[in-house]
């Protein structure tokens, strides 16, 4: 399913991941256990809000600081289809595409949005609708293209011992 | 063109034997790094990736670090998780309560971090290692179990940004004062996708403590990795420890760097950085009359002994304020001990202190120390984001250890000229 609509979640710059996932649930490390904190060191009533294939756009630097997995392993157990930032903290970018949590750099959308608009994503071609304007996300490069198409660091590490 | 000292250590651990900014690389390090926070979900991806056996068991290092010892149930099972995958793959570094110590500051210890190393960690703090002349990079649980399962990992190089060094700092000024200047300077994303690269004059009035407490918070400025130049203490420091993996990396005169920043070290004051970001550094005249709850000293940037040593001369002989709650807490075992043998742990713990064993423990918000609703504390650690250490009203104030330690005396940030004017930088290591 590469294509949904969800409601746009707005935040601004330099979201870390201590506000994503607070440091004292880092002793669990399940979805399942994690969903439920998503966002809740910087508004607690994030996860009651969100539904399944909503996005979060946001600023510069999404997901700075610490470089805990736990944060976009929330995030995506929270039912958020894609997040779109001006830039991303390079170790948060990297874990969410190792976990396939589609992520892409759009400066434009994020000063042409509000929060709580309707937004279509198409995530495989990284292409969005917002209020009958269209935006596209820049493209991956080639190695990274390899690990999203993978379906996922694990699975192409997975194909790479096979092949071994 | 010539080469920076990160594209060297790069190039040598890079499969196609070359390293240039921008190029994407398969790099094998020389240490991997994992914790008992991290470790677990990277423990799970190896499940799920079907690995038998691991690149090189020899490699990968063990630190229960975060909620050790355990805070509860959940945090043992945690930890058990780490010792159990660690004997089922033959990996002998496994460290936890007793004899360990916070991952980056016990790795140069065990001699697993030196000069021209690459240090991968599930952390990322582990740039720490550049204080070394090493490249410590951070990278989530899921890619170091790649790495764990294969040898390899894709990075892009970064370009580098040198920071020159020099002049003498001033009496109180201190490794962490640099770094909280340099990250006021280009704010938190300053160095995003670059390396921070050290050198200069000024580097020989630092040890290599000062130099640890500077790279660990090269991530604050949002830099993937930090490299110091080699120097005759480096030299001296890994003599001790072992360490030969690697032989050190000089830059080339005529390497490219993205930008060039000076520091003159004689300019500097003291800095204490006001939440939420650690790029709000200002001189402690600048800060209004601020009361402290608690008052932490340790963490993986500022737990050194040469921090304990800096606390305990302003403690020594004085006694907290009543309304203050000190912790301190010894980065590794063998810094307790040395705290121990030097008499630092008497002079705290008779000036108030609660001495911890080494652990993260509050600094990340998990134990020993969680800020409760409307507290304030002043902290040597290197983060002071919204809720870091406890609830989200909580402040956080960053600062060395000569500033937190005067705050728990007079209860309040102040300088520590008022308060222990025999204190003090005495003169270059």
């Amino acid at each position: 399913m590469s294509r949904t609509t969800g409601k746009i979640h707005l935040f601004g710059a330099h979201i870390d991941t201590d506000v994503i996932l607070p440091g004292k649930y880092l002793n669990l490390y399940t979805p399942e256990e994690l969903g439920p904190h998503c966002l809740e060191g910087l508004d607690p009533t994030f996860i009651h809000r969100v539904r399944s294939g909503d996005v979060i756009i946001a600023g510069d630097n999404f997901g700075t600081g610490s470089s805990r997995e736990h944060a976009p392993i929330a995030i995506k157990a929270a039912g958020i289809s894609c997040i779109i930032a001006t830039n991303f903290a390079r170790i948060f970018y990297r874990n969410a595409i190792n976990i396939g949590l589609p992520v892409f750099e759009c400066p434009e959308i994020v000063s042409a949005v509000k929060n709580g608009d309707v937004i279509d994503a198409d995530v495989a071609k990284g292409q969005f609708t917002v209020n009958g304007a269209h935006f596209q996300a820049k493209p991956f490069p080639p190695y990274i293209q390899g690990i999203i198409e993978a379906g996922g660091l694990v699975s192409f590490v997975h194909k790479q011992l096979n092949k071994n | 063109m010539g080469l920076t000292m990160t594209e060297k250590i790069f190039a040598s651990h890079s499969q196609s034997g070359g390293a240039r900014a921008g190029d994407i690389e398969i790099l094998t390090p020389d240490v991997v790094l994992l914790n008992d926070t991290s470790g677990t979900i990277t423990v799970e991806q190896l499940k799920k990736m079907g690995v038998s056996r691991l690149f090189d068991s020899e490699k990968v290092v063990l630190v229960a670090d975060h909620f050790s010892p355990p805070k509860d149930v959940t945090s043992a099972d945690a930890i058990n998780l780490l010792r159990g995958f660690g004997n089922k793959f033959g990996i002998k570094n496994f460290y936890e309560s007793g004899r360990h110590g916070i991952e980056h500051a016990l790795l140069p210890e065990l001699g697993k971090v030196g000069p021209g190393g690459l240090i991968f960690g599930a952390d990322s703090h582990t740039c720490t290692a550049g204080a070394l002349n090493a490249c410590g990079v951070g990278f989530g649980s899921t890619d170091l179990a790649g790495v764990i399962a294969t040898g390899e990992l894709w990075v892009k190089v970064p370009p580098s940004i040198r920071i020159e060094l020099s002049g003498q700092p001033g009496r109180f000024v201190t490794g962490k004062d640099i770094i909280l200047s340099l990250i006021a300077k280009i704010g938190v994303d300053g160095a995003l996708n670059a390396a921070l690269e050290f050198g200069g004059s000024g580097l020989s009035c630092l040890n290599i403590d000062e130099r640890m407490a500077i790279a660990n918070m090269a991530v604050e400025a949002g830099a993937d990795t930090c490299v110091f130049e080699y120097d005759d203490q480096v030299a001296s420091y890994i003599q001790q420890t072992g360490w030969k993996a690697q032989e050190p990396v000089i830059a080339d005169h005529d390497a490219k760097y993205l930008a060039h920043h000076t520091i003159d070290l004689e300019q500097l004051t003291p800095l204490v950085a006001v939440p939420p970001s650690p790029a709000n550094g200002l001189p402690i005249s600048g800060i209004a009359e601020t009361f402290v709850h608690q008052v932490y000293i340790g963490n993986c940037s500022n737990g050194t002994i040469t921090d304990l040593r800096q606390a305990a001369e302003v403690l020594q002989g004085n006694t907290i304020a009543p309304n203050v709650r000190l912790i301190v807490v010894p980065a590794t075992s063998a810094i307790y001990r040395q705290a121990a043998r030097e008499g630092l742990l008497e002079i705290l713990s008779a000036a108030g202190a609660g001495i911890s064993l080494p652990t993260c423990g509050a600094c990340f918000g998990g134990h020993m120390g969680i800020l409760g609703a409307g507290e304030t504390a002043i902290s040597t650690t290197n983060r002071n984001f919204k809720g870091r250490m406890g609830h989200s009203d909580a402040k956080v104030y960053l600062a060395n250890a000569w500033v937190a330690a005067a705050a728990a005396i007079a209860g309040k940030i102040v300088d520590p000229q008022t308060i222990a004017p025999q204190a003090g930088r005495k003169e270059t290591p």
